[in-house]
């Protein structure tokens, strides 16, 4: 091994030249000669059908090639399996312009193609269409009482459904010397990333397409297109190299790339169809969930019964599904526990992952229980927690993978100043500002999937890595060339990887913080196929100074392969691809989770963090002044582009408790602010002083890496910390997200 | 976008005449708003004029005892002038308080008074709005309100004005100068917006094409006692749920005039003279300021979303009176302060 | 049919000049990106709602999206394939590599005209004013702490030269 490990080094992200002069292209950037584009017409009704469809007005526009409805378009897969892609819900895939059925408000009902996007926009406003309006129902607390059991499919192998009751909780809970319990509040949230969704379908003739498209799975929507348009898989490359952000948005073909395809198919030229921001709220989003806890403890501060209830969202067609009630039981021991998960269909589209899906949905409700529960005893939060500190995940009873969870508290604790709390509600101030503090836990499971990875060495003896995945702003890019890199202990410089291209080797939906895990395990394999071809091809050369050395007994470092017990006897890796003639010498490897071993345990990343918030006692308005989120996520590849992943939480965190949300209007069956002036995310001007901590977590279970992934954890404790320093602030427990100033007065 | 036709203008006489041969001419300056209408098909001019080649006027020229702002000049070589931020701070902080910088680098006064409201339903084509389609209804009175007014409202609109900047040219008492088929007209601040009542299509009394020239401010700046504080769902790049501007010129501990106007809760900045004259030779109190909150709000209606407005609204006028004692205190984005 | 007026526009774009013949609803944003592929210039709204479509005109910084193009007859146009020069990254380029500014990257062209935009005029102070004066550029990410981190370090830098 070289001296200097990449792995476990602060590396500036690779690809920031192209960033930070705009020389990065997008799927919506890619302009080709002759390049029409679409601009889609969503339906204005919730429920109903369409009676007519003219588009005349619009045809007479000279420059607009095409309108695209249910009534012209051409002729498409018949099943429904060939709708659905690696996360579809179990249910019946929406299928754009299947037919004049309108299932939600917003739904894709054509598309005009034209020569510019000016006038292909205002082409749609010409198309006149009359609807038959039926009766809707978009409102899910008013439909709290229809709720039922989600349906299982394959999707749900990542989606367990809640753990079977335990004990008796009704009786626990009743005679238990101290309760807490909440009804917990959440709406509808979208991902808006800030680019804006996009496909560009350059035709290639012959059936074969080209597909530049905003997407977290480049395979996915290959696969999709395939299907749908009875193309061969070979005939469609999706590429996808530098994405605007996702947050989950992209882990299912969105309908512009249907569009796009469909249209570039029939017309037989390039076609670019860019969604608009409006637009950007019609194709999946956090679902609103509701949730119900009762907590019960002794008077030594053990839990003694855990119930954990949700109700959330989900569409007419598919029933989607998130990990909500789990976490409770994984994080806290308790003899009684009952946890019950309920969908409601509604006249919406399907939701859709989104940053920590379920996950900072539930564990809000989980820790801010714990929190009023702790008041009720009469112990620190922070105390309460330890008390009840688990060991193993009690929900299964098996060890974890690794936990360093105590050491999240320790640390994050100590960086906060978490002793100088006063523990009485609004017992501190800071001129006319009420201070809270406020902490949480959080946890999130760390999973692995299959995925292929190759791996060349070219004839100037570097390493070239490849696969299909993303890389959605999280760092991918270098943090897979770091962890190539050490495989054959090469310098970074020596190292490329390719990356977010459908022709590249297998890689599932970046999504769920599985990346590192899976495509990184991947590529380590397919690293270390290579060494042991290497190491074979080299002991086969003439003189070769290996000799009749076993692979244990060389080590690769700055290129050569060296006999660990003689370093002058060295080969460069490129005198080993010379004397195979100047061919690259390359191994493609399919990696599989450790299945048999992995089961006997949980794996999980932890989270604690500690927020102090300022809360104007008379005007209600809300500060987050500082924060510190401290991680255990086993081995961090980078620490410093780690940081921003959980940095990004913590304002997602931030976001969440404080300013995002969806506004629904029931009257119309749409939502209302669909606009980033009005659906708020946090300005600079909101995000004060956040620190992050990396707890040393060493763990050889988890998979080759012995890391977790960092994606969704930063969401996942703060939500419910920035509402418990609210409630330490103020004394007002305030259950329903986001919390505005109007809530404090 | 509609199509439209591009012209730019030559000259007042000229502008005025090309927006009036078109039923559906409008003016651009800044195009903050206009563009952002069009791109929405709320707003579908035939004809666009570009008033910017009109700016012959300095951004602030001495004018009487005041000062006279350009129409053209842009909110933020406004608010930075030299003798706007000395003589009248107010009005500086609450340019300072609206939209981003960017959108102030390219806003000009004339449009920041032209402004549309922000309300959901107005902007959403496939809603009924009386202001955008007069007739169709009010979908906001039993919609999502919580943006609404609460003073002044109408069964027709209970929509909002959005501007932070004529907050305080309500509570400074400018007079907007316009120009038009009928010739020039001074317009006294108050009697330019309108309240809804039955006509919420028309935001201000101006007549067809006439257009703004100039904005005047009288020779009192209120440079001492002035305060904005503006109360929104984030720091900053937000509309106001309430926003209130106070001037205030004292004798000692007494208040010899005070001036009072919000924004964000009326279709118009909202002034009550009422109130500033129950202050008027008192001490600077919260009990007094109070009591002037009370008159203010007198006569609130609210919503099914917007039932805070009035008790928001009357801690607002509170907190940011005493703010105009120490106009020091203010922070960056017209937050609330200490 | 549609009578559609073209008018022949001039400006300068990152020293270069263009001279385009443009309909008068083309927004400069989409007259860079589709039509002189510079795509550098991001849209994520098209509504001066996020910023991403921030650049320099005249020395001062504005939404290419709420510009018609047709407007800017002769204007001095700097976008962010402009702020570097012969290659060399400007500072606050650097700033941003070095603070880790960015993630997906889409609002950092935004960002970085922005704050180019900001530090020239001269009106923050503090950090608490930085932070208002770029808070017309979102970040969905969630750099906001780096961004603002790679600017006080160009401006603090600024300060001290």
């Amino acid at each position: 091994m070289s001296t200097q490990p990449a792995i476990g080094q602060s590396i500036s992200r690779l690809e920031g030249f192209e960033k930070v002069t705009g020389s990065a292209k997008y799927a919506g950037e890619y302009n080709v000669p002759d390049l029409l584009y679409g601009y889609v017409v969503n339906s204005t009704i919730t429920k109903g059908e369409i009676l007519n469809f003219n588009a005349d007005a619009a045809l007479a526009l000279p420059g607009v090639i095409k309108v695209f409805y249910y009534g012209n378009r051409p002729s498409l897969a018949w099943f429904n399996m060939q709708y659905a892609d690696m996360d579809a819900p179990p249910g019946t895939p929406f299928r754009p312009l299947q037919d004049a059925e309108i299932k939600y408000n917003g739904q894709p009902i054509a598309l005009v193609v034209a020569e510019s996007f000016e006038l292909a926009k205002y082409a749609a406003t010409l198309v006149k269409v009359d609807y038959k309006e039926e009766t809707f129902t978009t409102d899910l607390i008013a439909n709290q009482a229809s709720a039922r059991s989600p349906k299982v499919g394959l999707a749900t192998a990542l989606k367990p459904p809640p753990p079977k009751p335990v004990g008796d909780f009704e009786a626990a809970y009743d005679t238990a010397f101290a309760k807490a319990s909440g009804k917990f509040i959440h709406g509808t949230e979208h991902h808006n990333p800030l680019e804006l969704f996009a496909t560009t379908t350059i035709y290639e003739g012959k059936g074969k397409v080209t597909i530049y498209d905003k997407t977290q799975g480049t395979v996915n929507c290959q696969l999709y297109v395939g299907n749908v348009f009875g193309l061969h898989f070979k005939d469609v490359r999706v590429i996808s190299p530098y994405v605007g952000g996702a947050f989950g948005s992209g882990l299912r073909p969105q309908y512009q790339l249907f569009l796009s395809v469909m249209a570039a198919l029939e017309l037989k030229r390039a076609v670019r169809v860019t969604l608009d921001r409006t637009q950007m709220f019609s194709f999946g989003h956090r679902p609103p969930t509701t949730q119900f806890t009762r907590f019960a403890a002794a008077a030594d501060g053990s839990l003694r019964a855990i119930n954990h209830t949700a109700i959330a969202e989900t569409s007419r067609f598919e029933d989607y599904t998130e990990v909500v009630v789990n976490w409770a039981h994984m994080l806290y021991p308790a003899k009684n526990t009952l946890m019950e998960y309920k969908l409601v269909p509604l006249d919406v589209f399907s939701p859709l992952d989104m940053r920590a899906p379920g996950g900072s949905t539930g564990l809000h409700a989980v820790e801010s229980t714990m929190d009023a529960l702790s008041y009720q005893l009469g112990i620190d939060p922070l105390e309460f927690r330890l008390i009840n500190y688990a060991e193993k995940d009690e929900s299964t009873g098996r060890p974890y993978s690794s936990k360093e969870l105590r050491k999240c508290y320790e640390e994050g604790a100590a960086r906060f100043g978490w002793s100088e709390r006063l523990p009485q509600p609004r017992s501190m101030k800071r001129g006319n500002k009420l201070v809270g503090y406020g902490m949480a836990t959080g946890i999130w499971e760390a999973m692995q999937l299959p995925a292929r990875a190759k791996a060349l060495i070219n004839a100037e003896g570097k390493l070239e890595v490849s696969s299909a995945v993303t890389d959605i702003g999280t760092g991918t890019l270098t943090v897979m060339t770091q962890i190539a890199a050490d495989t054959l202990g090469l310098a970074m410089d020596d190292v490329t990887f390719s990356y977010g291209d459908s022709k590249m080797a297998f890689a599932p939906i970046q999504g769920g913080s599985f990346t590192v895990a899976t495509v990184g395990s991947a590529i380590k394999a397919a690293g270390l196929a290579l060494a042991k071809k290497l190491f074979r091809k080299a002991k086969q050369m003439q003189n070769s100074p290996l000799g009749k050395a076993k692979f244990e007994d060389v080590e690769f470092r700055d290129g050569l392969i060296a006999l660990k017990a003689q370093p002058k006897a060295v080969i460069a890796l490129k005198d080993i691809v010379s004397a195979n003639k100047g061919r690259a010498i390359q191994s493609t490897n399919f990696n599989l989770p450790k299945v048999m071993k992995l089961k006997n345990y949980s794996r999980a990343a932890h989270s604690a963090a500690f927020v102090e918030v300022e809360v104007d006692e008379e005007l209600g308005v809300i500060n987050v002044t500082r924060a510190v989120t401290a991680v255990a996520a086993g081995k961090i590849i980078n620490p410093k582009t780690a940081r921003s992943q959980i940095l990004g939480g913590m304002v997602w965190s931030i976001s969440k408790a404080l300013r995002e949300e969806t506004i629904t209007d029931h009257n119309f069956g749409k939502y209302m602010n669909q606009n980033l002036g009005e659906y708020h995310i946090p300005v600079h001007a909101d995000i004060h002083e956040l620190d992050v901590i990396f707890v040393e977590e060493k763990d050889d279970i988890v998979n080759e890496l012995g890391s977790k992934g960092i994606g969704e954890i930063g969401l996942a404790a703060m939500p419910a910390a920035i509402a418990n320093a609210i409630f330490h602030a103020t004394g007002k427990r305030i259950n329903r997200f986001p919390i505005h100033l109007d809530d404090l007065m | 976008m509609h199509n439209f036709r591009y012209k730019a203008a030559t000259s007042v006489s000229d502008a005025v005449v090309e927006v009036n041969q078109s039923a559906e001419g409008q003016f651009v300056a800044g195009g903050t708003n206009v563009l952002d209408l069009m791109k929405y098909f709320v707003a579908k001019p035939e004809v666009l004029v570009d008033v910017n080649p009109l700016n012959s006027l300095p951004v602030v020229s001495e004018y009487k005892e005041g000062v006279r702002l350009s129409a053209f000049a842009t909110n933020a070589d406004t608010a930075y002038h030299p003798i706007i931020e000395k003589r009248y701070p107010l009005l500086s902080k609450a340019i300072l308080a609206g939209a981003s910088a960017q959108i102030r680098n390219m806003a000009t006064n004339g449009g920041n008074l032209l402004q549309r409201t922000r309300c959901y339903y107005f902007y959403d084509v496939n809603t009924p709005c009386n202001k955008r389609e007069p007739g169709t209804g009010c979908s906001a009175i039993r919609g999502y309100n919580r943006m609404m007014a609460i003073m002044g409202t109408s069964e027709h609109c209970i929509a909002v004005f959005p501007s932070d900047m004529c907050v305080a040219l309500a509570a400074l008492g400018a007079v907007v100068n316009t120009d038009g088929m009928q010739g020039k007209r001074e317009i006294p601040f108050a009697d330019f917006h309108r309240l809804p009542g039955d006509h919420p299509e028309k935001d201000n009394n101006l007549l067809a094409g006439e257009l703004i020239t100039g904005i005047d401010l009288p020779a009192e700046g209120f440079a001492e006692h002035y305060a904005y504080l503006k109360l929104r769902d984030r720091n900053s790049y937000a509309f106001a749920l309430v926003s209130v501007a106070v001037v205030f010129r004292l004798d000692g501990d007494l208040i010899s005039e005070a001036r009072i106007a919000l924004g964000g809760i009326a279709h118009k900045p909202w002034r009550v003279l009422d109130a500033e004259l129950y202050l008027q030779g008192k001490s600077a109190t919260v009990d007094h300021f109070a009591a002037a909150a009370e008159i203010i709000l007198q006569g609130a209606k609210t919503f099914e979303f917007n039932s805070f407005k009035p008790e928001l609204a009357r801690r607002a006028i509170i907190r940011c009176c005493k703010m105009a004692l120490s106009p020091d205190t203010q922070l960056p984005g017209a937050q609330p302060s200490a | 049919m549609m009578d559609q007026q073209l008018i022949s526009t001039s400006f300068t774009i990152n020293r270069k000049e263009y001279k385009v013949s443009v309909a008068p609803w083309s927004s400069l944003l989409d007259v860079m990106r589709e039509t002189l592929d510079l795509t550098g210039t991001k849209k994520g709204c098209d509504h001066g709602q996020c910023g991403a479509c921030t650049v320099l005109i005249n020395g001062k910084r504005v939404l290419s999206c709420l510009t018609l193009a047709v407007m800017k007859e002769g204007a001095e146009i700097t976008t962010i394939e402009g702020i570097a020069e012969d290659g060399k990254l400007h500072p606050l380029q650097q700033a941003f590599i070095d603070h880790d500014a960015f993630q997906c990257g889409y609002c950092t062209p935004g960002q970085i005209c922005s704050a180019i935009g900001m530090l020239q005029e001269g009106k923050a102070q503090s950090r608490a004013e930085v932070k208002e004066l770029m808070s017309g550029n979102l970040c969905r990410c969630g750099a906001n702490t780096n961004i603002i981190d790679a600017i006080m370090e160009i401006k603090e830098g600024a300060a001290h030269a």
